[in-house]
């Protein structure tokens, strides 16, 4: 198994959400991640979905993505090729011995802190999931508490733009 | 996501709008829209049942003189009515039910038609866009019930938005690979006004089915083909769809190559022709299993590897190349990895592969008649018989193809108990309808055996339920069949379970004069279970006595039921007796007809393959594997 971004391009239209999460669901293609946002056209959204699948089943996912008539394009994004991050929110556990150890972590990892209270950090970080990870994993043996965190974002390197490809007529 | 509706966005880079008729467009409410919209796009026939969320609609439709409206007595037999109907006729087929039960009712028609990628339009009403997400009286969110089993499903809450929608979904479900599309249509957009504009403007961004096939591809599969020793046309029901019968028949005898057709696609290419070996499958014949299974080349037109042609997998063709044709791309290395893979319309590939194949044929024979100026044989070696550099290397292919035909025909023998044996009556039909009948048939045993000791010489004269399997089918497909073909003689073939299921449109055939002939084969039994549960349940028959048949209280009385819908109710018990009912039967079209052919139980359905199994693994008939070239 191996991890696959791909970003669709699709019409803002109600019930869109269900019709992708649906056909992963049905289909048994597993979903890591997902965003969803709008995109610069309005009327158009950009989905951000990490799958979780082989090679061929890959195909399969995109082709049967292809067959929704509210999904305008498919792209796969390389990592290398692309900028990819997420965004986690997480409320850590700080005393007056370990604050300035979770704040170390923070400034290393150049993260920021959001909210401050007595027993406790809130604290924004942005980065590819390597970056997000390795960060928790600093901040755990503090004491995680509450974690919110983003689907991946993704996007091409270079001027060109997936939207300009669909509309260059 | 917004909570817009339109199926359209309007925010593409398109031109404003065409310069402004000159007289104003005339106004109707959303049910007038959706009357005219239907009228515009051709539609003659649509199969229905009124209820509260859609009675603005049927106020509009009663005045219709152009479309003719057939009141089912259940969503599911307007469905299935719509499906016959369009598969049949390869136009689209056209139904109409209220929201709530009505809509879910229409549900498992949906779902068969779209297994089978039959072209269907759903109308459906919905509880007013303010009751919409209250739990309102009838309230049911068909949208959602029906994604996974529609290619497309709209929702309208503004009258403007109907002809755009309609146009879009009839679009949809007749392109690419034809499927049903749902439109739902609240009672408040069926009864607020909004200009009505034709044609409207339909923009489908992410809708873009190819048809046309990548040329290298073709030349690609022309180069297999010419090469393979061991080649079979795998065609299935795309081949029906995309009206491609007599360019196959062309490639065909171009080539030299058998061909084997699905259960979808039985009529596809004639029986009757020396290259049809028959329906491949769990219960195909011997000669279709194993051309697949042994072939060194298939090329697939329009099917798509079902487990019920496959076999185990792993096992199936071990030693064929694929060329894949489908104009769906997700079909393509589905479930085999193709070779060759072409996206594209069968029709469009059959004829550009035909002519690459006769360029390559032609071009071997010119080389092949200058190599051998000297030899006696080169004189025949003109462009005329291009096959000649095909067609003899096939000879080793047909000698075993030959011999499997001939020592594994399709038969079956009489029943121990002296009952009529199933297969007798359902031969008899078909020779005694002839080639020119429509045959609809419900699923399981029944449904087997119609698929094959009936021959079929046309596309569209063999309706069933192929993916889904969909048992009720029969009865209301076969209505829907004889209201677009009124001049053909169209039989429903049903078991008694079956029938049970969906035998309320009798009455609708009495009613509105659509005489069809239904022939139930009447094994008291729910056939096929009750046939694995002899072959692999060691013979526990659990639930599968249904009490209608020879020896039971026959409940209920077929002959009875049907005088009750005023039908013609025949009873046939004796061999004798079947001509002669069939006959009747065909002579009859002032009402429909229901024959109770009481037949043997323990009649089984061979060739088979059992499930999970290499295909391999053929049985002609219980413990009997036909023998087969080990390597």
């Amino acid at each position: 198994m191996s991890h696959h971004v791909l970003s669709l391009l699709v019409e803002d239209k109600p019930g869109l959400l269900t019709r992708v999460a649906g056909l992963f669901a049905r289909r048994g293609f597993n979903i890591e991640s997902l965003a969803v946002g709008t995109s610069e056209i309005e009327g158009l959204s950009r989905i951000t979905v990490v799958v979780d699948v082989d090679e061929l089943p890959l195909e399969q996912v995109t082709k049967q993505l292809n067959k929704l008539v509210n999904v305008i394009k498919i792209v796969e994004l390389d990592q290398a090729q692309s900028v990819q991050r997420e965004h986690l929110l997480v409320k850590v556990r700080v005393d007056n011995s370990t604050r300035s150890h979770v704040l170390e972590a923070v400034n290393l990892f150049r993260a920021r802190v959001v909210d401050v209270s007595t027993d406790a950090l809130v604290i924004e970080v942005t980065g590819d999931t390597g970056k997000t990870n390795a960060f928790l994993r600093v901040v755990e043996p503090y004491g995680i508490k509450e974690l919110a965190q983003s689907g991946l974002l993704a996007i091409g390197r270079g001027s060109k733009s997936i939207t300009e490809r669909v509309y260059k007529n | 996501m917004t909570t817009e509706s339109l199926p359209v966005p309007s925010n593409t880079r398109t031109p404003s709008r065409a310069p402004a008729p000159k007289a104003q467009p005339e106004v109707l409410t959303g049910s007038g829209a959706i009357l005219r919209s239907l009228e515009m796009l051709g539609v003659k026939d649509v199969f229905g049942i009124p209820g509260g969320a859609i009675m603005p609609f049927y106020d509009e439709l009663m005045s219709s003189t152009a479309i003719r409206h057939i009141l089912t007595r259940h969503e599911q037999g307007a469905g299935h009515a719509a499906e016959g109907y369009a598969a049949s006729t390869g136009k689209v087929g056209v139904a109409i039910a209220t929201s709530g039960p009505g809509a879910t009712n229409l549900v498992t028609a949906i779902a068969d038609a779209y297994m089978d990628s039959v072209p269907l339009l759903c109308i459906t009403g919905q509880v007013f866009s303010h009751l919409m997400g209250t739990d309102g009286f009838q309230e049911v969110d068909i949208v959602g019930i029906t994604m996974p089993i529609t290619k497309h499903s709209f929702l309208v809450t503004r009258p403007e938005d109907v002809p755009a929608t309609i146009a879009a979904a009839y679009l949809i479900a007749s392109t690419g690979r034809p499927g049903p599309v749902l439109v739902d249509v609240t009672k408040d957009t069926q009864q607020n006004s909004a200009p009505f504009i034709w044609p409207p403007k339909v923009e489908l961004p992410g809708y873009r089915p190819v048809t046309k096939a990548h040329g290298k591809q073709i030349l690609a599969a022309a180069a297999l083909l010419a090469e393979a020793k061991r080649p079979v046309f795998y065609v299935g029901g795309g081949v029906i769809r995309a009206e491609a019968s007599a360019e196959l028949l062309k490639l065909a005898e171009l080539t030299g190559v058998p061909v084997v057709t699905t259960l979808m696609a039985r009529g596809a290419f004639p029986d009757s022709h020396p290259q049809a070996l028959g329906m491949p499958g769990m219960h195909g014949t011997v000669p279709a299993v194993l051309a697949l299974q042994e072939s060194d080349l298939i090329v697939s037109l329009g099917a798509r590897f079902d487990d019920r042609v496959t076999g185990k997998v792993s096992e199936f063709a071990p030693d064929a190349k694929i060329v894949h044709v489908d104009i769906d791309p997700a079909e393509i290395s589905k479930i085999r990895v193709a070779d060759v893979p072409i996206v594209g319309d069968a029709k469009e590939v059959i004829i550009d592969l035909t002519s690459a194949f006769a360029d390559l044929a032609a071009a071997a024979t010119a080389i092949a008649a200058a190599e051998s100026a000297t030899s006696s044989r080169a004189a025949g070696g003109t462009a005329s018989t291009a096959p000649a550099a095909g067609v003899p290397e096939l000879a080793d292919w047909w000698d075993r193809l030959r011999e499997l035909k001939r020592q594994y025909p399709l038969g079956y023998d009489e029943p121990e108990d002296g009952l009529l044996s199933p297969q007798y009556v359902i031969e008899r039909i078909g020779q005694i309808t002839g080639p020119e009948g429509i045959i609809a048939s419900g699923v399981g045993q029944h449904q087997m055996w119609a698929a094959q000791f009936i021959k079929y010489e046309r596309p569209n004269a063999w309706l069933n339920s192929g993916g889904a399997g969909t048992m009720g089918y029969g009865v209301p497909a076969a209505m829907g069949a004889k209201v677009a073909n009124p001049d053909r003689t169209v039989w429903a073939i049903d078991g008694d379970g079956c029938f049970q299921m969906t035998n309320q449109e009798l009455a609708t055939c009495t009613i509105n004069k659509i005489p069809i002939k239904v022939a139930i084969i009447n094994n008291s039994s729910l056939g096929m279970v009750r046939q694995w549960q002899t072959l692999f349940y060691d013979g526990r028959h659990s639930f599968t006595d249904l009490n209608t048949g020879d020896g039971t209280i026959m409940i209920p009385d077929f002959v009875k039921m049907a005088d009750a819908y005023g039908a013609l109710g025949i009873r046939v018990t004796k061999k004798e007796d079947v001509d002669a009912a069939i006959k009747l039967a065909i002579e009859t079209n002032d009402r429909p007809v229901v024959i109770d052919f009481v037949v043997s139980r323990d009649a089984m359905v061979w060739p088979m393959v059992p499930q999970g199994l290499s295909n391999s693994a053929v049985q002609y008939a219980r413990e009997h594997a036909p023998e087969w070239e080990e390597e």
